[in-house]
């Protein structure tokens, strides 16, 4: 009896074996699928940026041979710089597209060849002339910015000549880009214009700096506030707090922070920094400020986990040594937790950087042309910028907004891999 | 001077009292037989020196710079003719704006009107002895202050005990920030949605079924009268919220049970930071590649098979957000998971259960409230994202359950109502502080439940 009865669990067992090893390795399966999802997703938000904003490192030029006629750019006493900076210099550029392709003579004919060229490539032409006043009254050969709409068509055409995208352009400019093609007089160079301008209308002379000098600013402020504000209150409350219920009430409001949606940070910057206090919108201070409240719980929290991590026997050491209780904290306590706290800090100030729904709110999205030059010049950040290029309709700003993307990435992840380099170099194990 | 030079000299300020102080005690010392004979160490004389000197002067500053513009306003505001006396506070505060232009810069010929000159010119007048007063009392306080606490300065001084409770009440405050910025948050919100309410009721706003935030220029203009029913950007924000879960929560714990339970720790070490590069992506970066990558693509395949997928609809907004709360909800789920005592395991392999078999049965089961906590703050992640939705979402208010359909959220349209142009105190510019009030009500509901569970189960194995 007893015998059979072992027999039939044991058999039960062997039974259902093969079934539960299935089930097993489905299970294992299925961890398996879920990372492999995670970092096929990374894989493809990376190529798929990458694949769209690589071209934008480079910008189409064009060879001009631009006579400097002084009547034509109304320049009749080169020694006055006022008169310099006001010629027309899109004048004789027009002038000489006219000589090159002369059979360009209707109206409509013409302001298609004059589209050709970038508008802004006046200003090239008026820093030569400013920097040599001779050059007036002669011929001279310069590179010159192409339009956006001839910068994507010369980039998807492809050696063959084939299959370029036309967007807006017609037959006669796809014709008139082909014979400077076909000349040599059209090469593709490093975008410069990308990192040393600010925004523009027109793709092809809208670039980055002026962006990147308001995160700059903005991160500025938020460093300067919330790395000494968060780890003060650090040491507080864990040195000197006593556990009681506003303690307690301190730390709930602190972990609550932590996970408030960022935009209502931006809601309490418009109501109390722009509204309350009458500061100005658009100024990286106020960013600065918004951000520092959004960072700190952030700040706070690693900061405590590192002092926590400082050994109770280094402080009773101090102790013995007749040290005050700040001296234990400022000599002992910061100096030993400073890496963890570092840490900390560079990956709040990384969030920092990427965040865009708080600055929506406190207006640095306006349209600004400037670099600005301090934290109460209007400004827009780098985020921001991605999110405003996104929104324009010209092809060439899917370019540009993937390569700030492609910035804006690179020294998020220069950022945290410093932060990790410091804990792995400078981290203590007790 | 103007207010950025007086902090720097400020701060030199503060510098000259560290030194008079430092040097006063020392120099007394000599007399009594050495520095060993003081009561504190020399530095903490110094400290207190500079702490007298600057904390009072540098809160007087701060107030100072607060109330000065609105006591100026309320001085012109009484020289002002009676008729432009009468005008209502927009009004007012119109022409406020008139006078500070024209000042500003003097002959723009804005408004040749005479008040308004005569205005313009006090107003420069008075913001020019305003500068003045301030930087004499802000001297004067420090420099007397200053004064005082270097004569109180004597060998027996408890120094080091006053510069100690200074510090301490310092740390306090910085860390009462909390506290005030929770306050901040509500007082902001919650004083612009009452405005908001005594507008539109908030049965109205509620459970209104229509969300259409136009308010009429004209009276009778058509469709003039706006609708503020908040229920279809509920409704929207669930929707794309509950697309992210069901991305998120499988992956992200399916994830968390493979590090934690099955992959050799040197996978873990590399896998797990990879990641978490996701999370570290800006939203802004998945807002874009929703718009342009994911939502054309979504729309395009829809038509492959027939089916009418709107170029914003909530699954590309809801998909994207999913993988970014990913690593969100797997690092969370890791560390509750790892926390579970490894005694538990062992008795449920003792018995003859296979992994599997033991993840479901017993380490699940013992993890789950910290997952559901985690589960939770994912949630309310994912309610308070915005650019996301703001990039790849609608604007339209439709109310529907149909995730190829375009739907709005409760973010997108704070942005919409509070970026560009706003009249203020308008019920369209209050909605949004309304709309901020019920994030915030709801996250904070979320983010206090879960954090309570999670630190429930912390205690049950410590």
């Amino acid at each position: 009896m007893k015998q059979s009865s072992n027999n039939s669990t044991l058999d039960k067992v062997n039974q259902s074996l093969a079934r539960r090893y299935r089930a097993e390795k489905r299970f294992k399966a299925y961890g398996i699928a879920a990372i492999l999802f995670g970092i096929t997703c990374l894989i493809v938000l990376f190529t798929d940026i990458i694949g769209k904003g690589h071209s934008a490192f480079f910008q189409t030029y064009v060879y001009l041979e631009v006579t400097m006629d002084s009547e034509q750019l109304y320049i009749n006493d080169p020694s006055d710089p006022q008169q310099i900076a006001a010629a027309d210099y899109q004048g004789v550029i027009k002038a000489a597209l006219r000589e090159r392709f002369p059979e360009a003579s209707s109206r409509r004919d013409r302001r298609a060849l004059y589209a050709l060229v970038s508008n802004g490539a006046g200003f090239k032409l008026r820093g030569q002339l400013e920097a040599d006043p001779t050059l007036l009254n002669q011929t001279i050969g310069l590179w010159m910015l192409v339009d956006d709409d001839v910068d994507t068509y010369y980039k998807s055409r492809g050696e063959d000549g084939e299959s370029g995208f036309d967007g807006r352009l017609n037959e006669k400019q796809i014709g008139w880009v082909e014979s400077f093609i076909a000349d040599g007089y059209m090469e593709s160079r490093f975008n410069t214009t990308f990192f040393t301008s600010g925004d523009s209308r027109e793709p092809e002379q809208a670039g980055i700096l002026g962006a990147m000098a308001g995160s700059l600013f903005t991160l500025l402020v938020t460093i300067l506030l919330s790395f000494p504000i968060g780890v003060a209150a650090a040491v507080y409350l864990e040195e000197y707090a006593p556990r009681n219920r506003f303690t307690e009430f301190i730390e709930i409001n602190i972990n609550n922070l932590a996970a408030v949606p960022s935009i209502i940070f931006g809601l309490l910057g418009l109501s109390i920094f722009i509204g309350f206090f009458e500061m100005h919108r658009s100024i990286p201070l106020v960013g600065g400020l918004v951000l520092t409240l959004m960072t700190l719980p952030t700040i706070i929290i690693s900061s405590r986990a590192a002092m926590k991590a400082v050994p109770p026997s280094i402080r009773d050491a101090a102790y013995g040594l007749g040290a005050s209780k700040m001296q234990v904290v400022i000599h002992h306590v910061i100096p030993l937790a400073m890496p963890g706290m570092l840490t900390g800090a560079i990956i709040g100030i990384a969030q920092a950087l990427g965040e865009t729904a708080p600055l929506l709110m406190i207006g640095m999205v306006a349209f600004v042309v400037d670099i600005p030059g301090g934290v109460t010049d209007p400004a827009t950040a780098l985020p921001v910028q991605i999110f405003l290029w996104s929104d324009s309709p010209e092809r060439a700003f899917v370019e540009r907004t993937s390569a700030a993307i492609m910035v804006l990435l690179a020294v998020l992840i220069s950022m945290n891999t410093l932060a990790v380099w410091l804990r792995k170099r400078l981290e203590r194990r007790w | 001077m103007d207010t950025s030079m007086l902090l720097v000299v400020g701060l030199l300020m503060i510098a000259v009292a560290y030194f008079a102080g430092r040097t006063r005690s020392i120099s007394l010392a000599s007399g009594v037989g050495g520095v060993k004979n003081l009561n504190s160490l020399p530095f903490y004389y110094g400290a207190l020196t500079a702490l007298w000197c600057g904390i009072p002067s540098f809160i007087l500053l701060a107030i100072w710079l607060i109330f000065d513009d609105f006591f100026i306003a309320q001085i012109i505001v009484q020289t002002l003719p009676d008729h432009v006396k009468d005008m209502s506070d927009a009004e007012l505060g119109l022409l406020m704006d008139t006078v500070a232009n024209v000042a500003q810069n003097s002959t723009m010929g804005l408004s040749t009107e005479p008040h308004i000159l005569q205005a313009a010119e006090r107003l420069s007048a008075l913001q020019q002895t305003n500068q003045m007063a301030m930087t004499v009392a802000f001297l004067s306080a420090g420099i007397i202050l200053m004064l005082a606490a270097w004569l109180k300065i004597h060998t027996s001084m408890r120094a080091r005990v006053h510069v100690e409770l200074a510090f301490k009440w310092v740390l306090l405050g910085c860390a009462c920030i909390a506290i005030f910025t929770t306050i901040g948050i509500v007082l902001s919100v919650l004083f612009e949605s009452l405005k908001f309410f005594q507008a539109v009721p908030f049965t109205d706003f509620v459970f209104g079924m229509e969300w259409s935030p136009q308010m009429a220029i004209r009276s009778d203009q058509v469709g003039g009268s706006g609708a503020f029913g908040a229920i279809p950007l509920f409704a929207g924000t669930m929707l794309i919220s509950m697309i992210a879960m069901l991305i998120a929560v499988p992956a992200g714990l399916m994830a968390a049970i493979y590090l934690a339970e099955y992959a050799h720790p040197k996978v873990r070490n590399i896998i797990k930071p990879v990641l978490e590069v996701l999370a570290g992506v800006p939203t802004v970066v998945y807002g874009f590649f929703a718009a342009l990558t994911v939502a054309p693509f979504l729309r395009d395949s829809g038509a492959i098979i027939g089916l009418d997928v709107s170029s914003e609809s909530a699954l590309a907004a809801g998909l994207v957000m999913g993988v970014m709360i990913i690593p969100f909800v797997s690092s969370l789920s890791d560390d509750v998971i790892t926390a579970v005592p490894q005694s538990l395991r062992d008795g449920s392999f003792g018995l003859g259960a296979t992994q599997s078999e033991t993840i479901k049965k017993v380490v699940i089961p013992a993890a789950l409230p910290g997952i559901v906590g985690g589960v939770l703050l994912a949630v309310s992640r994912a309610i308070g994202e915005t650019m996301i939705v703001v990039m790849a979402a609608g604007l339209a208010a439709h109310l529907t359950a149909n995730p190829l359909e375009s739907v709005t959220t409760v973010t997108v349209q704070i942005v919409k109502l509070l970026v560009g142009d706003q009249e203020f105190n308008s019920p369209k510019t209050l909605s949004a502080f309304a709309l901020g009030l019920m994030l915030f009500t709801v996250t904070l509901i979320l983010n206090f439940i879960a954090l309570q569970v999670v630190k429930k189960y912390r205690e049950q194995y410590e």
